[in-house]
Order: structure tokens, then sequence, then C-alpha cells
């Protein structure tokens, strides 16, 4: 019984940080059909941004809040300098692009900051909580975790339904076409959805890295997990992805606890090829065809 | 063109790729009016209302609407200078609801107008408010259609372009919808371009009209005259 609340917890905790890549895969997928395998390598400068902040400043949340601002405006940037061009050219040669830039900012990484492991600071204390002898098998900072990406993935879902720029924001990926003619600037619609998926992938990485130290690769194993979510969630779907982050996550810790953790990496992978195989469109996707 | 004149298009030249399917289209739509473009399947009145509303990007000649020019203007732009297009197939986005789609018309709108603007298409449209809060992808085809010109009309456009609102509706239908065109263009001086294969009913209630055969206009003349001219009926508009 404590194993099994320890094990739900912990993989709760981690998984909203899947939830977080892969919401942040979700909102660049719907809307441009681009997947952005660059995702963690963007997320990765941003944690080092945070982390330069924070060794200057002493102070850990100007760091956090430097790394999500840098995170925003490095999705619009990317969106802008290197998709743009290439992308009337079809998804494909954009998704290929975006491996480039992975190679690109990890190699640029390695130079600016070299190959060492790097620590970089919790929020709030990782000693596990308890209740009285009970353990929880999570720490303050794991419920930091969980709580910041829900509370992000909340605002995103009010945006979405209930103002004006989400309007957009659906019409541009629902009906790009049809919301042209309807005056919305789908351009810029883009660019937004790309910065804003820049602030999931930072947030992930702020939250991931104190656990996993920092250094040019570290958010590539992370990318896989969220993008595992993502297709688990449908990949159009940022409810999906939330709910594939947790099923992610919570499924992991059970494997790890009860089977060992030496398999759980096979397992992201045997999960990823699974969902591909027997639902590619994943357990959220609405499926619909679209004709204009 | 004239002070009096809601959109102009003059000489206009447009294709796709290497193919050219418009040669040096004119028609003039004058304010409050309506004109009906007519024409055979392939003729390229979808591609003339499609170069209009900055979807297709004309190679040579002028399109001048509420007095600007918006030659080679993205449709996001063209939409905003006043022209509402409503595409062939109709292009409801069938995952936002009701409501939503035609929030989506009146977004470049002032707030306070906005709520003003919904109130009275849902008063237009009871309709569309018993509906409003369903995807709009579980309307029928003629609700569609309806929700479809309501949206244009959030805007508040001077010239709307409508491309086949007849099209898969029963003949009831369709002359709700001819009806409701011919209202605005009475209540609100609104004027349109119509694209329509049911040529009877697209001249029953137009001012105007041109006929357009392979990218060419071959006629153009009042409303009365295309459907009384019995050799134009027979070869190019089928009644
Ligand atoms: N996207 C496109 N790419 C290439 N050619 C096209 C495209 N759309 C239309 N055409 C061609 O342009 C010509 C005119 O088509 P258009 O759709 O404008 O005709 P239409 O008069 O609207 O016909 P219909 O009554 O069937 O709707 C046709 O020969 C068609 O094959
Ligand atoms: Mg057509």
């Amino acid at each position: 019984m404590q194993e099994f609340v320890e094990f739900t917890l912990g993989g709760i905790a981690s998984g909203m940080v899947y939830a977080a890549i892969a919401l942040s895969l979700v909102l660049i997928w719907r809307g441009t059909r681009i997947l952005n395998f660059a995702q963690g390598g963007l997320a990765m400068l941003t944690t080092y941004l945070a982390s330069i902040v924070i060794s200057r400043t002493g102070s850990y949340w100007e760091g956090f809040a430097a790394g999500l601002a840098a995170g925003l405006v490095l999705g619009a940037v990317a969106e802008r300098t290197v998709i743009r061009p290439v992308e009337s050219k079809g998804p494909m040669n954009a998704v290929i692009v975006t491996i480039g830039l992975l190679i690109f900012i990890e190699g640029l990484a390695g130079i600016i900051f070299g190959g060492q492991y790097r620590s970089f600071p919790p929020a709030f204390s990782i000693v596990g909580l308890r209740i009285g002898s009970f353990s929880l098998g999570i720490s303050r900072n794991d419920v930091f975790t969980a709580g910041a990406v829900l509370a992000a993935a909340v605002i995103l879902a009010v945006v979405f339904r209930y103002t004006p720029v989400g309007l957009r924001l659906r019409a541009a990926a629902f009906g790009p076409q049809v919301a042209r003619l309807l005056g919305v600037r789908v351009g810029r619609v883009l660019t937004l959805g790309w910065a804003l998926a820049g602030l999931f992938g930072a947030l992930a990485g702020v939250l991931v890295t104190p656990s996993t130290f920092l250094y040019p690769n570290s958010m590539d194993a992370i990318f896989v997990l969220g993008f595992t979510a993502a297709v688990i969630g449908g990949l159009d779907s940022p409810v999906g992805a939330v709910v594939g982050g947790l099923i992610l996550g919570v499924v992991l810790e059970y494997v790890g606890g009860y089977l060992g953790s030496d398999i759980v990496p096979l397992f992201g992978l045997a999960a990823l090829v699974l969902v591909l195989m027997v639902r590619p469109s994943g357990l959220f996707s609405a499926a619909t065809t679209r004709q204009v | 063109m004239s002070a009096g004149t809601a959109l102009a298009v003059e000489g206009i030249e447009a294709g796709y790729g290497g193919a050219v399917v418009l040669h040096g289209v004119t028609v003039a739509v004058p304010a409050g009016t309506i004109t009906a473009v007519l024409g055979a399947n392939g003729a390229g009145k979808t591609t003339l209302l499609r170069t209009v509303s900055g979807m297709v990007r004309p190679r040579a000649g002028r399109i001048v609407a509420g007095g600007a020019d918006v030659t080679g203007r993205r449709p996001e732009q063209i939409s905003r200078a006043g022209v509402a297009h409503v595409p062939e197939g109709q292009g409801v986005i069938a995952e936002l609801t009701v409501e939503e789609n035609l929030r989506l018309g009146g977004l470049n709108r002032r707030h306070a107008e906005r709520a003003a603007g919904l109130a009275d298409a849902y008063a237009r449209f009871p309709v569309l408010e018993r509906r409003r809060g369903l995807p709009a992808g579980t309307l029928s085809g003629g609700e569609r259609q309806v929700l479809v010109i309501a949206r244009a009309l959030m805007s508040r456009p001077r010239v709307l372009l409508l491309d086949e609102p007849s099209l898969g509706l029963a003949p009831r239908v369709v002359a709700q919808v001819m009806g409701l065109v011919r209202s605005l263009r009475e209540e609100s001086g609104l004027s349109v371009l119509l694209v329509e294969q049911n040529a009877r009913s697209a001249l029953s209630i137009a001012d105007t009209g041109i006929v357009l055969n392979l990218g060419r206009v071959v006629a153009a003349a009042p409303a009365a005259d295309l459907a009384a001219d019995v050799s134009l009926r027979r070869h190019y508009l089928g009644f």
C-alpha cells in the first residue's frame, strides 16, 4: 500500500513534466502539422539561461522567470527565422529543419557551456513528504512541479476557450483558410503558438533539470517521453497531452518500482511503438476529416 | 471607377501555377446591388471570388474595394477592407461551436460592437441561437449556410462574396437563402457578388449579371435581360 501510494504520486509528478513537453508539441502540431524536434533543445537552452540568472542574482525565482520568458521569445524567434522560410514547402521540410535546429542548438551549447554536468537547484525542498510515519514518496518540490504545470495548463485552457486570442488560435488550427478570410492574421497566430510552446518547454526544463542535471543533451530523454505522452493523447488535443503525460508517468513509475528501474527507458520506447501501432491517432484525437 | 461602385474588378488575369484560368475578367458591383456570376462548371467563377478575396494572386489587372486598391493584398487584409468571402462548400469550422464561429466573424470589430453584432445575428437567425453551444459540424446543410452568411455579416462587410450558397440545398431552402440575400441588400445596402450554378434563382434576385465561359466574360447585362435571352440561356445558363 505504502509503495503503491509512493509510486502513484511520484508518477503524477513526473507525468506532469511529460505533459508540459507534450503540450508544447501539441501547440505546434495542431496549428502547423509540424513536429518540433528542437523543443527539448530549446528547453535546454532556456534552462542554461535560468541557471546563469540564478547564479548571478542568487534568486531562484528570477531565474525561473527568465527561463520562461526566454522560452516565449525563443519559440517565436525559431518560428520566424527558421520555420517560416520553409513553411510553404510542406510540414516534412519543416520537421527536418527542426531536427537540424536541435543538432545546432546542442552543438552550440556544447561550445558555449562545455559538456560537463551542472546541477540545477529545485524550487523547494526535495525531502520526501510524510504523513505521520507514512511516506508519500514525493517532495514539496514534486508538488510544486505538478502544480506549476497544472496551473499553466489550466490557464492555457481558459485562454483557448474564453478569449479572442484563444479563438484565433483554435480557428487558425482548425481552419486556417477560413480564418484568413475572416481577417485572422494566421501568420502571427502561428508565431504565438510557437511562443506558447516555447514557454511550456521552458517550464518543463526548469522543473525536470534538478533531477537530471544540466548538459547539452539533458532534455533528450525527457523529450522522447513527452513525445510519447503527446502521441498517447493524440497529438491534437491539449487535454489528451496532459492525460497522456499522467498515464505515462504513473505507468513508468510502476514499471520502475515493481519491475526494476533498468527497463524504464525500454518500456517508454515500447509504449511509444505500441501506441503508434495500435492507435496512431491517440486516445483523445477527434480524428475528423476536413474540407474547405 | 465611379463613386457608387462597391467593387471593381478590372482586367483580371489569374490562375494556379502555370495554368491561367481568368483571362482579363472585368466586373463592377454598384453599391447596394447584387451582381450574379454565372457559368458552367470550370468557367472560373470560384477563381474569380478567390482572386477578389486574395486567396489567389492576380497576374494582371486591378481590384478596388470600397474605394481602396486591394490588388495583391493578403486575404486577412482584404477582409479588413470590408470584403467578406463565403467560400464554396461553406467553410464552417466544424470543431468550433456555432457561437464561436459567429464570434470569429466579428473579431476585428470593437468590443461593444461585437456583442451587438451577435445579438443582431441571433435576432435575425433564431435557429443559430438555439444551436449556439453545439459544434458547428452538427448543423444541417441549410443551417450551415445560414451560419456562414451570418458569420460573414458579423464583420459588417461592404461587399459580400457568395460562392454557390444554394449548393446541396433543398429547393425550399434555396429559396430561403436567396430571400435572405435579397433582404440583406434591401435592408442594409449590402453589395453582393453572387456566384451560382443555379442561374434561375440567382437572376431572380440579382440586379445585374455576368456570364463566364472558360475564364472570359461572354455577357454582362441587367439580370432581367440575361434571364430573357433565350440563346444565352440555352448555351450557357441551362434553363
Ligand atoms: N486549386 C486549383 N489548382 C489548379 N487548378 C484549379 C484549382 N482550382 C480550380 N482549378 C481549375 O481552374 C478552372 C476554374 O475552376 P473554378 O473552380 O474557378 O470553376 P468554377 O466556375 O467555380 O466551377 P464550379 O461551378 O464547378 O464550382 C478549372 O479548370 C479548374 O480545374
Ligand atoms: Mg466553383
